[in-house]
């Protein structure tokens, strides 16, 4: 049983651990809303980057001479999966469900034989794939010291996706990031990037006949690059929206537990408080009698 | 004088949507001026000024690095890789992407179509910062 001071000591440690989740879910939260910003002003770049390229794609159609990293080079056998996610932890499920669900892939393409390298984007998914997959793990970018997530260094992984498709060292990759639904709802999601899902002709309709200056092949060539840092930027934006959403309510919770954990030591402080004036009163009392 | 609407886009927000008269763009075949009813074309950017002369005639000014432009009757789109306006523009980062570019020229392990490529956009990136400095 433990002693009154020490009941009281506990009390007060978790009064100050409330505090600070507290305020990590208010700064959780304001950070919610500026990603949730950066994520709708760079919507409309990616929206009209995927009209333009489906327009190209179609007036290119199925020449032979489409970049290889729009149909890939006709191999299934390297697989590269370009992991995201968040440098901390301390947002509940967040991490583990990315880094889970890209597991499970790496397993699944083991199991058929294929070649599996990795790439890590956050620290915290590095984490948890080194232990099983140390030896696929071909690269890691740290984002840890970039405090909003800007166009380059999404540019930089783009790069560097091509640069190792260009050398032939993997066949197909996929990005996985965390797809953000709302603040209590994110999906881990899996793209595929080289070789692009083909956009579909929705807006085929549009039917102007352009001019395509230089031809519509170098102009694809030019776009298709660009268009990987798009969906790296995207996925990135919508990763730090889905882990300051899921900080957000992990710290609530946090909160509302540390709270019923202070009222039930209240009770058990109170309710002992009263048994020892008992109990003094008790020891008067039958002193007196005693007389 | 007609006018049609104009939309500058970089990954990170829009910068500018609004009916205007008269656009440059450095287009990467030349610089290229388009006006209301342009026929539609599609090009590509190189690094450079494009130049908005608003429906009141003001100019405003915008630095791009890339990008390329969606050009209708109606409208005209500009996707680029990065945009500033010249007032917020700060040579140092242009200096910093030059020397950015000519240190992946010297790494040397880059196949020759790729250095020419660079060499090119360092070219342009240098003529920029020439046009940049006569603001």
């Amino acid at each position: 049983m433990p002693s009154l001071k020490d009941l009281k000591n506990r009390i007060a440690s978790v009064k100050a651990t409330q505090k600070i989740t507290k305020a990590m879910k208010m700064v959780a939260a304001a950070k919610l809303r500026r990603a949730q910003e950066a994520a709708e002003a760079a919507r409309p770049y990616s929206q009209r980057m995927s009209a333009v390229l489906s327009n190209i794609a179609q007036a290119v159609g199925g020449d032979a001479d489409a970049p290889l990293l729009m149909t890939g080079n006709g191999k299934d056998q390297t697989h590269l999966l370009v992991v995201c996610t968040a440098e901390r932890g301390l947002c509940g499920g967040f991490n583990g469900q990315i880094a889970r669900f890209a597991r499970d892939h790496v397993r699944k393409l083991l199991a058929q034989g294929k070649t599996v390298k990795i790439i890590c984007v956050g620290k915290k998914g590095f984490d948890i794939l080194r232990r099983e997959f140390a030896s696929l793990i071909i690269d890691r970018v740290d984002l840890r010291e970039v405090k909003k997530i800007s166009f380059e260094n999404a540019d930089a992984i783009g790069h560097k996706i091509i640069s190792l498709f260009e050398k032939g060292e993997f066949d197909v990759c996929t990005l996985f990031y965390s797809e953000f639904k709302s603040v209590i709802s994110q999906i881990p999601t899996g793209l595929q990037l080289i070789p692009a899902a083909t956009p579909e002709g929705a807006s085929a309709d549009q039917g102007a006949i352009y001019e395509y200056e230089p031809d519509a092949g170098e102009i694809l060539s030019d776009l298709i690059p660009r268009n990987i840092s798009v969906q790296v930027f995207r996925a990135l934006l919508e990763n730090v929206a889905g882990e300051m959403g899921a900080k957000m309510s992990a710290m609530d919770n946090a909160t509302r537990n540390a709270g019923e954990m202070i009222n039930k030591l209240t009770l058990s402080y109170n309710r002992q408080r009263q048994a020892q004036i008992t109990k003094e009163l008790i020891e008067i009392i039958s002193g007196a009698e005693a007389l | 004088m007609a006018d049609f609407n104009f939309e500058l886009v970089s990954p990170e927000r829009l910068l500018l949507s609004e009916r205007v008269t008269e656009v440059v763009i450095p287009a990467t075949e030349g610089e290229m001026t388009v006006m209301a009813n342009h026929a539609p074309t599609m090009t590509t950017l190189k690094p450079g000024v494009v130049t908005v002369k608003g429906t009141d005639g003001k100019i405003t000014r915008y630095v791009v690095f890339g990008g390329f432009a969606d050009i209708l009757p109606t409208g005209c789109t500009l996707l680029a890789e990065s945009a500033v306006s010249s007032e917020e523009f700060d040579s140092a980062s242009l200096e910093k992407r030059i020397a950015a570019v000519r240190a992946q020229i010297d790494e040397n392990h880059h196949s020759d179509e790729h250095v020419t490529r660079l060499e090119h956009f360092l070219g342009e990136l240098t003529q920029l910062n020439e046009i940049v400095v006569a603001f």
